[in-house]
């Protein structure tokens, strides 16, 4: 098999708030249709790490290739490169005074310029794709939040994004919505989409994850597949956190 | 033409205009030590009797309260002291202030306690009630305090306003600090002493403004 | 005769009012000219100010805090009075209804910018990262995301504090400008009976008892649980 050019290609990453280096020179390839699983303590810098990936945190140092463009050149049209990555946050953030369809027709129609019908076709089938076929006309305040988290999943996917990132995307739900978003997860995997994804769901992650990697105070310690990161980590504070969401 | 100096900020007309508009500072300052006590107390008694669970106890006060928002504060001055003579009752001008403020600032006051009284959930009354204290202790001890701190903002905001309208009694010749000062401007003929009563009324309010600033954007941000 | 027809014949005056009554209506109409030009400006240039300290460009946003802070603190008469009496001496000399106009329009935008800058900090901070990371830019964002939830909020206490500013309209009856209760203190001193203020003050429920009943509604619709 013929190797392909990584989809995202981070090298030297540093992150700076004021005095304190929050990440302190991260390394990390994805390749298409990968699945990478993030796991660390909390404040290890795993939300900074994938904020700076579509610059909602401006990198302090190192570079960053989004399918071959550098996003942190002077010329790049960050809007541009944003639209093909996408993001989920935990915290949902559907715009509350937009139906679930005005919520993902929206950068449809401001950023790619579609008309009105091909916008509404385009978010209508997205919204199938998660599941929320019926639920085109309801406002998030009307949703759970499994629903609002798979409504904001559309949103991310009807741009068509070369990858997508997740930020403790279940984190914020009750437990017994969690599985609805894991499924559409795991269904875009099948679907081959590339992704990175930060959350506690070891499950999902022994299960889906091509490559798992253990951040700890800024830094990559380690990574590896699933089995050998879980089964036999090599660092001691890989173990450390592991024993201790494992035991949880 | 005089220098721009010269002109809006001499100093010599300033001095000399100094104590007289010191003079009606203190008068502003009694004003405000009159209407403000006076607005709350009228404020509070809108507030409490819109408690009532009879609408034709509650509609009249809102229509009090409506009919003061709609109604210009120096219209009602005026009227209390150009008009009330014609009907043989002179009330001179402090006395027309003190009842048009009162009249108009109680609608006000009365507005915002009564979103402060509403904010505070029923629980906390029924906790107070059954724990033996009284009616009126209940909505001192209780109620009152956290009304209080919910609608702080208004409040303040609503007495900072009530502060600036008193500069409306200089014109029923009440001699506060803008009377005092267009007075000393037509003696003059020269607007510094009007530039000098703008700085005072913003030495004087300008904390209060930025305190203002503040526990607007704390209720923002504590949302 | 008993008090109330006393009182009726003093303040009701039918012929009086009859008589003043063109005066009364001229005055009126300038009112409400004077009034909409007060919200259309103020209102506009609140917005201005509020959506350029959404840039956050430091000594921007300093200046337009202090032209909030300024406005907030002064008496509406004061800049009347300083705009109508002391602006002359710098060889401006404005009439009595644009020095009236100009000092609420300065008024009500310092208030207006502080309810939109309000409005636009209550909205989280979430809801700009989301919409910038499907690629919609900085105006879109305000324009589509940012603002349409920031209006909720500011609506309510922006209605009440346009009404409080707009009814300042009757300050310029200090500077001669012939709006409602000027017109009708010149109607009293003519006629020797106090009706045309009666008149006067009709007028002004007239005009204003709608927009606070228009603003009451608006509190109700508005008010927004989340
Ligand atoms: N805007 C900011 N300003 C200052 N410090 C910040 C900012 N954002 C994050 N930090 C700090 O950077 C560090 C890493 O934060 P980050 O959110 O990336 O951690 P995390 O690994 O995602 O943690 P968690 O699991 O709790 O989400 C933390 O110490 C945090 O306090
Ligand atoms: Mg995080």
């Amino acid at each position: 098999m013929q190797r392909e050019p990584p989809v995202l290609s981070i090298r030297g990453l540093r992150k700076s708030f004021g005095a304190t280096e929050v990440l302190r020179g991260i390394d990390l390839d994805v390749r298409p249709r990968e699945l990478v699983f993030v796991i660390g303590p909390s404040g290890s810098g795993k939300s900074t790490l994938l904020r700076c990936c579509n610059r909602l945190e401006e990198p302090s140092d190192g570079s960053i290739l989004f399918d071959g463009t550098d996003i942190r050149a002077p010329g790049t049209d960050i809007n541009a490169v944003r639209r093909r990555i996408g993001m989920v946050f935990q915290s949902f953030n559907l715009y509350p005074h937009m139906t679930a369809l005005g919520n993902v027709t929206l950068a449809l129609r401001q950023v790619l310029k579609k008309p009105r019908r091909e916008a509404d076709e385009i978010a209508a089938a997205a919204l199938a794709r998660v599941g929320l076929a019926d639920k085109q006309g309801a406002y998030p305040g009307e949703l759970s939040g499994g629903q609002q988290q798979r409504v904001a999943i559309a949103r991310a996917l009807a741009l068509e994004p070369k990858a997508v990132l997740f930020d403790e995307p279940t984190s914020a739900l009750d437990p017994e919505l969690v599985g609805s978003v894991l499924q559409v997860m795991r269904d875009l995997r099948e679907a081959g989409m590339t992704m990175v994804v930060v959350s506690h769901e070891m499950g999902f992650a022994r299960a889906a994850a091509d490559r798992v990697v253990f951040m700890d105070q800024g830094e990559i310690v380690e990574e590896g597949p699933p089995a050998a990161i879980f089964g036999a980590p090599q660092h001691a504070r890989t173990r450390a956190f592991v024993d201790q969401i494992v035991r949880h | 033409m005089p220098g721009f100096v010269e002109t809006f900020f001499n100093l010599e007309i300033m001095r000399a205009a100094l104590p007289y508009l010191l003079q009606g500072l203190g008068t502003t300052l009694l004003l405000v030590l009159l209407v403000v006590p006076l607005g709350i107390a009228g404020g509070l008694a809108v507030a409490l009797l819109y408690r009532s669970p009879r609408r034709r106890v509650r509609w009249p006060l809102i229509l009090y309260v409506d009919f003061f928002r709609a109604f210009p504060p120096l219209v009602l001055l005026i009227f209390l002291y150009a008009g009330l003579p014609f009907a043989g009752i002179e009330i001179g001008a402090f006395t027309a202030v003190a009842i048009g403020f009162f009249l108009n600032n109680s609608a006000y006051y009365g507005e915002v306690l009564r979103a402060g009284i509403e904010s505070v959930p029923r629980g906390q009354w029924e906790a107070a009630r059954s724990t033996g204290l009284s009616a009126p202790r209940a909505m001192l001890w209780v109620v009152l305090p956290q009304a209080v701190r919910n609608v702080l903002p208004d409040l303040v905001g609503n007495t900072l306003e009530v502060v600036k309208l008193t500069s409306l009694a200089s014109v029923v010749a009440l001699p506060e600090l803008l009377f005092a000062a267009r007075q000393a401007q037509s003696l003059t003929y020269n607007p510094s002493p009007i530039v000098l009563a703008a700085i005072i009324y913003l030495v004087l309010l300008w904390p209060f403004v930025r305190l203002l600033s503040r526990l607007e954007h704390r209720m923002l941000v504590s949302r | 005769m008993n008090a109330w027809d006393r009182f009726a014949a003093t303040f009701l005056d039918t012929d009086v009012m009859a008589r003043y009554l063109p005066d009364i209506a001229a005055g009126f109409a300038t009112t409400v000219w004077l009034a909409l030009l007060v919200v259309l400006a103020g209102l506009a240039l609140g917005l201005a100010l509020a959506l350029l300290r959404s840039l956050r460009f430091r000594p921007l946003s300093a200046l337009i805090v202090l032209h909030v802070d300024l406005f907030r603190a002064l008496p509406p008469l004061v800049v009347i009075v300083l705009l109508y009496f002391a602006m002359p001496n710098a060889g401006w000399s404005p009439s009595g209804f644009v020095a009236t106009w100009l000092a609420l329009t300065l008024v009500l935008s310092a208030f207006a910018e502080e309810i939109f800058w309000g409005g636009i900090l209550s909205v989280p901070k979430g809801q700009w990262e989301a919409a910038r990371s499907t690629g919609l830019g900085f105006l879109a964002t305000l324009t589509w995301v940012v603002l349409p939830q920031a209006i909720r909020v500011t609506i309510p206490p922006l209605t009440n504090r346009t009404i409080a500013i707009t009814k300042g309209t009757a300050l310029g009856s200090v500077v001669a400008v012939s709006e409602i209760l000027a017109s009708a203190q010149t109607a009293v001193s003519f006629s020797f009976n106090p009706s045309p203020l009666t008149l006067g003050a009709a007028a002004y429920v007239v005009l204003f008892f709608p927009v606070v009943l228009f603003g009451r509604w608006v509190e109700t619709r508005f008010a927004w649980k989340r």
